[in-house]
Formats: C-alpha cells, structure tokens, sequence
C-alpha cells in the first residue's frame, strides 16, 4: 500500500479497472463479419452490423467458449444462465441504437487475479464480473470539415468486459493488475492484449480516502489506452482529488477523459448528464443457457496457466520464485525455457534464458520468432558447458558468436578451437612451470594466503586463453602446491 | 370481379394443376384487378412486370414438374417484409427509398414454393394501429359498406392492406404480421380468414420489427384451408433467427379432417367485457352451438388476468419498439433531415419521417424503460405477462382450443377513434392475450353484424398445436357457411 502525502496528512488511493478486451475470434459477436485488424473501412460489416431493418443478431458460440474459458481462467464462477440486454444510446457509430450487452446477469461472476509485485511478493485483486457485449463502429472527424465518417468494420465485434473489485491501492498495483490480466488472456488465446491496436482498453475508478475511512466519491477515466497512461493517470487523478479535497471541496461523480499526449484529464459528463441507458433483455435473443458438461469440458482442457506453471517451476525445477516469475510472464518465454531446460540443469537454463538470452533479444530487438539462436542451440550449448567441454566462461563467448552466425555452439567451439583443456598432463606441466618461475607466491601460498590460489589459477588460464578446465586446474594446483 | 380473381388459393391450385389455366392467365387477372382496386388504396407498391415475369418462370417450372406448394399463385405481401430490389416502406416516411438488398426468409420461403408477387400492401406505420390509418401513404378503405350507408370504412390493422386486397379479390391470398391482433382483427373486419401461427413458427428475419418478442407472420386467405396452405410454406425453422423454433413444419391441410367429436373447446369467461356489442355476443354463443352441434363439448374456463393484457401489451410492445426503432436516424437508409449537430439531424430526420402514432409509442416506451420507471412499469409489465401465459397453459390442460370473438365490434368509419388513442387500443381487447402468451389464433368470419359488416371467431390454440386450430375452424368455417361479399369487389 502506498501513501499519498497532502498537506493535512495522509489519503489512500482505492481502485478499479474496467478492462474491455476484444474476444479473439474469426467472426463477430452476432454476425458473420470478419473481425481482422486494419481491413479498408466498412468491407467486414455484415447487414446485422449495419443494423439494417428486419436484420436479427444469432450469438457466436466460439465466443462465448472463449468468454468461458476466460472466466476459467480468472477462477471465477461461470453461470449457467446469463441474459443479452439492449443498452439504449444514440450514436453515429452504434448503427442499431443500443449496444447489445449483458447487465443484471453476466455470464461470468466473482473471481481472483493474484499480482506479482515488484518485491516478489503476491496479492489478490477480486474480480467482479466478465460481461460479453458489442464493440461500437468508429468516428473519424478530421476528414472533413463539417461531417464525420463512420467505420463500422469495429461494429459488433466481441468484447469481454472484465470489472475488478475496488482492490488495488496504487498505480503499481494497477500496472501489475493490467499485465497479470494480459498475461491471462494470452496464455488462454481470448484476447491479444495489444493496447496499441485498442484491443485491450482500461477504465479507471479512483476515488480518494484517509487510511481506515470508508470510501469517498469515485471518478471513472476512460478509454485509457497503454499500461504506462494507467499508472500516469491514476498518478494525476489521485494529485488532483487530493488538492480538491485539501481545499475542502468535494469530488464530482463523473466520467473524465484521459490525454495521454498531455498527460491531463478533463471531464466528458457528470452523474446529472449520465446516459440513461434504458437496458431490457434484448427479445431478439434467448436467455443464453450453457451446458454444465460443456463448461467442464472447457475447464479440463484450459492450458496452464501463469499461477501453476511458476508454482511448478519453483517445485520441480527448484526455480526462485522470481526468476519463475519472470519466466511465467510470457507464454512462449515459458515454453521456451521448457524446451531448454528439458533432461538439462534447470537452474543452469533458467540462468541462460533469464541473463545472456533475454539481455541479447532486448540489445537486438529480437523475439522469440526471429532470434537467430533457438532453444534447440541454445541448449546445445549448455550441453557443452555440462559436459565439461567447455567452461561458462568460454561458454558467453561462444554465445555470442551464435547470435551473431546463428550456428550450432558445437561448430563454433570447434572451429575456434575452443575446447577446454581437460587433459591434466598438460595442466601438471603448466602448473609445474609456474610453480618453478613464481617462488614468491608459492611462499606466501604455503605461509597460509589461501586466496593467492586464485592469482595461480589465473596464470594457467592466462597461458591457455582461458580454456584450462578450471576444476581440474583447482585440483592440479591445491597437489601441487601441496 | 373475373371468375380467376373470385376462386380460392384451392381452386386456383386445382385449375393450374389441371392445366386449365396459367399462373400468367390467373396473375394477368389480379393484375388487372389490383389495378382496379385503387381506390381502396391497398397497395403501396405494385409490381406487375415481376408478377408477370415470376407467373412465366412458375409455368415453365410446372411444366418442367417442379411445382411448388404455392406454385403459380399471385398474392399481396405486407410491406413490412424486406423483399430484393422492391421498395420496402413498412408505410412510414423514414424508409424512404429504401430497396432491400436481400429477401425476409418468410416472402423467400414463398417465393421458392412458387407463388407469384402482387405487390406490396400497405399496413399501418411500423404495424403501430388497429385501423390502417396511421401510414404515411395514407388509409386503407375497407371493402364492405354498412348497408344503406356509403361512408368508407377502415379495414382494420395493421395488416389492413392486405386483408382489403384479398376481400375485394385482388390477392388469392397474403401476408400479414401480428403483434397484437393486427393479422386477426383486420381479417374479422375484412370478412375474410387470418392465421397468427404461434410465436416461432415463422422466422422474423427480414420482417422490420416492431415488438420482437411479439411478432409473429402469418398468413390471410378467404378460407381456412386457404390459410393452411399459406402457413405450410412460410413456416419454418431458421437458424438466422434466434427465437425461431426448431420443430416439423406438419401438412396442416391435413389436419383438416372436419372430426372435431369429444374435442373439449374453452369459453372463457372474463371475455364477456363490458360494452361488448350485443350482437358480437349472440355470434359467439352461435359459435359454441356450431360446435357442439359437430360433437365437442363447450367448457367455461378462466383466465383471470384477461383484463391485465392490454395495458401489460401497451406497456411492452411501445418498449420493444422505441429500442427497435433506434436504428431509423438518418445516417444509413431511408429519410434525412439535415441538422447543424448530430443530435439536430436526429431530431429533424426522426420528427419528420415518423408519424404521431409512432411518436407516441417510441415516448411511451422510452418513458416505461427509463430509470425510475422501469420496475413499475416494465418489469411489473414483464410478470403480467408470464401470468397470462399460466393462465393458458392452466386453461389448456382441461380444453384443446378456446372460442372468443375475434373483435369487440365490427369495422368503423375512417376517422372514427383517430383522437381517443384508448378506444383505438380496445380493439385489441381479444386478441392481445394470446399474442402475449405466443400461442397461435386464427379469425374466421362468421356472420354479419345488423348493419351488414362481417364479424370474426377467434380459435385459439396450444403452442405449436396450429393443426387443432385448423381443424376446429374448418368446422366452425363449415357451419358458419359466410358468403356474403363486400361492396366493392375488384374488376
């Protein structure tokens, strides 16, 4: 919990996000439209989208496996009968003049988002509901000077409205909120969670509070478009409630809209303005009942998921929970290191994957897909390192000319010569020699300097460009030195 | 009237089997009398060159033998249903020029059973009215005069277009849509045989909605088995509808096996209403005799909330429609008004394409679903219902059908009742019920009233049991034997 200090003491932020994510899915919410991103404007709107007379929505099955799966994954309750409602608005891009949504009874209830904190340590945010409802069309006002031109490709696509309970206590929170419910809805395939494209888009509720206190009045930011202008915004709107309520004002209920160029927020309507959104069960449509057996078949063939795969590394592979942690939070990074760490040291390759591979992806602008060095080379060389054939030293080096030629770290070694000296009659010689030529060290060596060892394993190396089997050199060296 | 535009959909279909005649000699003849008929203002659009051009493509059809259950017949298709390249207005401003790029399943379902467009018949604004006055290109003259007495009279709505088209024998048959009665009561008013199939029987996909939950096609002919054989080809499950049902569409003209001994028919009480006409009220008790006469057994039931439907039907088909009439605001199809703002274009394209009618509905139904008002209203509105669907479905565990009368006076004077919206809306009294509960009905004509204009029976039956509907009023059609004709018959 972090604290914010005014002028007449300390207040406590409260939070909840409201986070829309589109479904993924080829087809609409209730149309056969295509749902794909960047098409030339108004070429995937079917007649339905379109809100043409007599035309009738018929509920995309796919996405409603894909809200349940979602629900599933978020450990929520899924309830059987959900109701579609009509929410009442008049705009240009909402062609039917209501949203079709769901309001008093979602398909998707109560459930639980643990977050990973910075430190390491966890904390679980409630989540309220999930609804699914309809995207509305886009407005383009500056194409002309008096008239707007509607998009309506966006019209009726699926999107998975997920409220969190008023839970977090910071922008941190909030930020770690946000990736956790991305990482989520990416390891279950149900949302790309690409902000920038808009298919991931937060509300904000913040309202402001003395420590202990109950809670004061909310405002709710919307359409906050990127992790970083959640967390800005929820800096700003906390500042600005604060110094309103030192002032001894009070906070308006209403809805602000977020500028993330300037970084400012300024109100869209208060509670007097609000839409009356006249929601009723849309007669068009069913009261939507799913199967319990269906809903169980989804349930035991959901992917695991961020929570129980770190839970696994730390167990079996003997992980710290934060590097678990960090290799958890991207589903391919996950599997990535599974393919690495397979019938190897686990340590040793989250070690790899963790240091020099994600050090070398972020220097390079690579990912996974394009990075000249696979989990296939990646662990060939630590097979290398395993095997003695080369040591971790050499073994950064041979990385790099990996990613620099995409070879096999066996080739590599091999043509540069790289192997290491195991051989320990060519070790003993080399001791000998500088044994015979350093009489000093030996002296303070045998005077008790255990830490001179050090300076005589750095003579071998020297002499062999490093490619001494360092063990052996240890073990050589203590005989010898006696 | 020609001997071709006067027979029945059974008739004509024997004739054309027969090869005595055309589909283009019997379209050729309703063209000519739509034609004629005119002044009764039935049709909003006519298409003849595609009656003609759909007639020759039905001849080479048959003579190929690929006759269809509706081959070669010409009707009139309410124009609420969106047909291909045809005008579609559903009698209001805001469609204006509006040609549908595709086919309602209902009129498609028809068209592939092979039956031939007349035209396009005009309703009341969006189905909103019980007297076809409300549309925008202007009222529908009922067919039938009071004797001695040349007023023009309303056919009744919404489907008063085509209940005027088929009495004055310019349609062998047409569509209607009901949502409240507006299939039923103007088939009573017109003196001829409508059909609500139960709710699900017929996709709505295509149909401009009024009240989804409560609209439901069906068919309008001069006799039952004329509206049998509608039904058969409309009907059907469609996956585009989400409120279609899913089950066999039967051979209702099979069903009509005039055998209705030891059928147990329900006479519900709370139907006496006040101020009922004296002579709608012996009409009915001539119905139960008819039928017992034919060996079923007359049994009073209840259904107590009768007198909740209209105002729970004023409460939830106005919310329906002022949702479902959101999307007429200028900026896809249909009318546009210019404005400074978005909000101004709305209001000058909305104020000016709808009628008062509609206006009123949107208002009410805006006002009921609004917050504050939503529990009292719609809500309270919303378990009325349900109520009223148990009232039958207790009803329906004792009696196979239930006999009302199908309107509680007959066909008034246009103009009558246009600024007293209330006694506009009791013309619903009776109908309203079942088309809360979503059960099937049918009127039948059977009898004159005093002053010589047609009153309807309604039969109502169990949910997706239209064939019992069927049979019941082809025994009633049989004893009632109506043949009177209206005033006015066409060419």
């Amino acid at each position: 919990m972090s604290l914010i200090k005014g002028k007449t003491g300390e207040w406590e932020m409260v939070i909840g996000l409201e986070v829309h994510a589109q479904v993924i899915s080829k087809s609409k919410l209730f149309s056969g439209a295509s749902t794909e991103f960047g098409a030339v404007p108004n070429s995937q709107v079917s007649l339905v989208d379109a809100a043409m007379p007599g035309m009738l929505p018929v509920l995309n099955k796919y996405v409603v496996e894909q809200a349940v799966r979602t629900g599933l994954g978020l450990k929520a309750q899924i309830n059987l009968t959900s109701v579609f409602e009509r929410k009442n608005y008049f705009y240009a891009d909402l062609p039917q003049g209501y949203q079709i949504s769901q309001y008093l009874q979602p398909i998707v209830g109560e459930g639980t988002i643990i977050l990973d904190l910075e430190d390491g340590e966890t904390r679980e945010v409630g989540i309220e509901r999930l609804h699914l409802e309809q995207d509305a069309g886009k407005s383009i006002h500056d194409q002309h000077p008096t008239q707007s031109y509607i998009d309506l490709n966006r019209s009726g696509v699926a999107l998975m409205e997920i409220v969190s309970k008023p839970d977090m206590r910071s922008a941190e929170e909030a930020g770690a909120y946000l990736r956790k419910l991305r990482t989520i809805l990416r390891y279950l395939g149900t949302c790309d969670g690409n902000m920038d494209e808009g298919s991931m888009r937060a509300d904000v509720n913040l309202s402001m509070r003395r420590p202990g206190e109950p809670m004061g009045t909310r405002t709710e930011t919307k359409n906050v478009n990127s992790i970083r202008f959640v967390q800005q915004a929820i800096e700003q709107e906390a500042r600005r409630q604060v110094q309103v309520l030192e002032d001894g004002g009070k906070i308006v209920q209403e809805t602000r809209l977020y500028d993330g160029m300037k970084g400012t927020s300024r109100s869209m309507r208060s509670k007097e303005e609000a839409h009356d959104y006249r929601y009723f069960p849309d007669p068009d449509l069913l009261p939507l009942e799913l199967d319990a057996a269906w809903v169980e078949d989804i349930k035991t063939k959901l992917p695991e998921l961020p929570d129980e795969k770190k839970a696994r590394f730390v167990k079996d592979f003997g992980l710290s929970i934060y590097d678990a942690g960090v290799l958890v939070a991207d589903r391919d990074t996950a599997a990535f290191f599974e393919t690495v760490a397979e019938g190897r040291d686990p340590k040793l390759a989250a070690n790899w994957v963790i240091g020099d591979y994600f050090g070398a992806l972020n220097k390079s602008g690579a990912d996974l897909q394009t990075a000249p060095v696979d989990a296939g080379k990646l662990g060939g060389l630590l097979d290398l390192i395993t095997d003695g054939t080369i040591s971790g030293r050499i073994a950064k080096e041979v990385f790099e000319e990996m990613w620099e030629r995409g070879e096999e770290a066996a080739a590599i070694v091999e043509a540069k010569g790289l192997k290491q000296i195991s051989d320990s009659s060519e070790i003993e010689g080399l001791v000998d020699e500088i044994i015979a030529g350093n009489p000093g060290q030996v002296e303070q060596f045998k005077g008790g300097n255990e830490k001179i060892l050090g300076w005589f394993v750095g003579q071998v190396m020297k002499a062999t460009q490093g490619k001494a089997n360092p063990g052996l050199v240890n073990q050589v060296l203590r005989k010898k030195l006696g | 009237m020609s001997e071709l535009t006067n027979l029945t959909i059974v008739g004509a279909r024997d004739l054309l089997a027969k090869g005595e005649i055309s589909s283009k000699e019997l379209t050729e003849a309703h063209i000519v009398a739509v034609e004629a008929a005119r002044p009764l203002n039935a049709f909003i659009t006519e298409t003849p060159e595609k009656a003609l051009e759909m007639a020759r493509a039905s001849d080479t059809r048959r003579a190929a033998g690929e006759a269809g259950i509706l081959e070669g017949l010409p009707i009139g298709m309410k124009d609420l249903f969106c047909t291909e390249g045809v005008l579609t207005t559903a009698a209001s401003h805001i469609l204006d020029g509006f040609h549908p790029t595709y086919e309602s399943t209902v009129s498609r379902n028809m068209w592939d059973a092979g039956a031939v467009l007349l035209g396009k018949t005009n309703l009341d604004e969006f189905a909103m009215g019980s007297s076809n006055m409300t549309s925008f290109y202007g009222g529908v003259e009922n067919p039938w005069r009071r004797s001695g007495d040349n007023r023009p009279l309303v056919p009744g709505g919404s489907s008063g277009g085509s209940a005027t088209a088929v009495a004055a024998r310019c349609a062998l048959g047409a569509t209607g849509t009901d949502t409240g009665g507006s299939i039923r009561q103007p088939a009573a008013f017109c003196g001829i045989v409508g059909m609500k199939p139960t709710y699900g029987r017929c996709s709505r996909w295509g149909i401009v909605a009024f009240a989804s939950s409560l609209d439901q096609a069906g068919p309008m002919a001069r006799s039952v088995q004329d509206t049998a054989i509608l039904l058969r080809a409309m009907a059907g499950y469609d996956a585009k509808d989400s409120t279609s049902v899913n089950v066999a569409v039967p051979d209702y003209e099979a069903a009509m096996t005039g055998d209705v001994k030891g059928m147990k028919i329900g006479i519900p009480k709370e139907y006496r209403v006040d101020g009922m006409a004296g002579e709608i009220d012996q009409l009915w008790q001539q119905g139960i005799k008819w039928l017992e006469e034919a060996g079923a057994e007359a049994v009073e039931i209840s259904l107590p909330h009768t007198r909740y439907a209209l105002p729970t039907y004023y409460i939830i088909s106005p919310a329906e429609a002022s949702s479902n009439l959101a999307r007429y605001d200028g900026v896809r199809y249909g009318l546009r008004e210019e404005g400074a703002t978005l909000d101004q274009m709305y209001e000058a394209t909305r104020g000016k394409g709808f009628g008062a009618e509609v206006q009123r509905r949107v208002l009410i139904g805006t006002y009921v679903l609004s917050a504050g008002y939503y529990d009292a209203y719609y809500n309270k509105a919303r378990k009325v219902r349900s109520l009223i669907a148990g009232d039958f479905a207790k009803a329906y565990e004792k009696v196979d059908a239930i006999l009302t009368p199908t309107a509680p006076s007959p066909a008034f004077g246009m103009g009558d009742k246009m600024d007293d919206p209330i006694a506009m809306y009791l013309n619903d009294v009776f109908t309203v019920p079942a088309s809360l509960a979503g059960l099937p009905g049918i009127s039948i004509p059977a009898g004159l009233s005093a002053e010589g204009l047609p009153l309807g029976l309604q039969l109502l039956g169990k949910a997706f049991d239209e064939e019992t509907v069927f049979k019941v009023a082809g025994v009633l059609e049989a004893a009632a034997a109506f043949e009177a004709k209206p005033a006015f018959l066409a060419a």
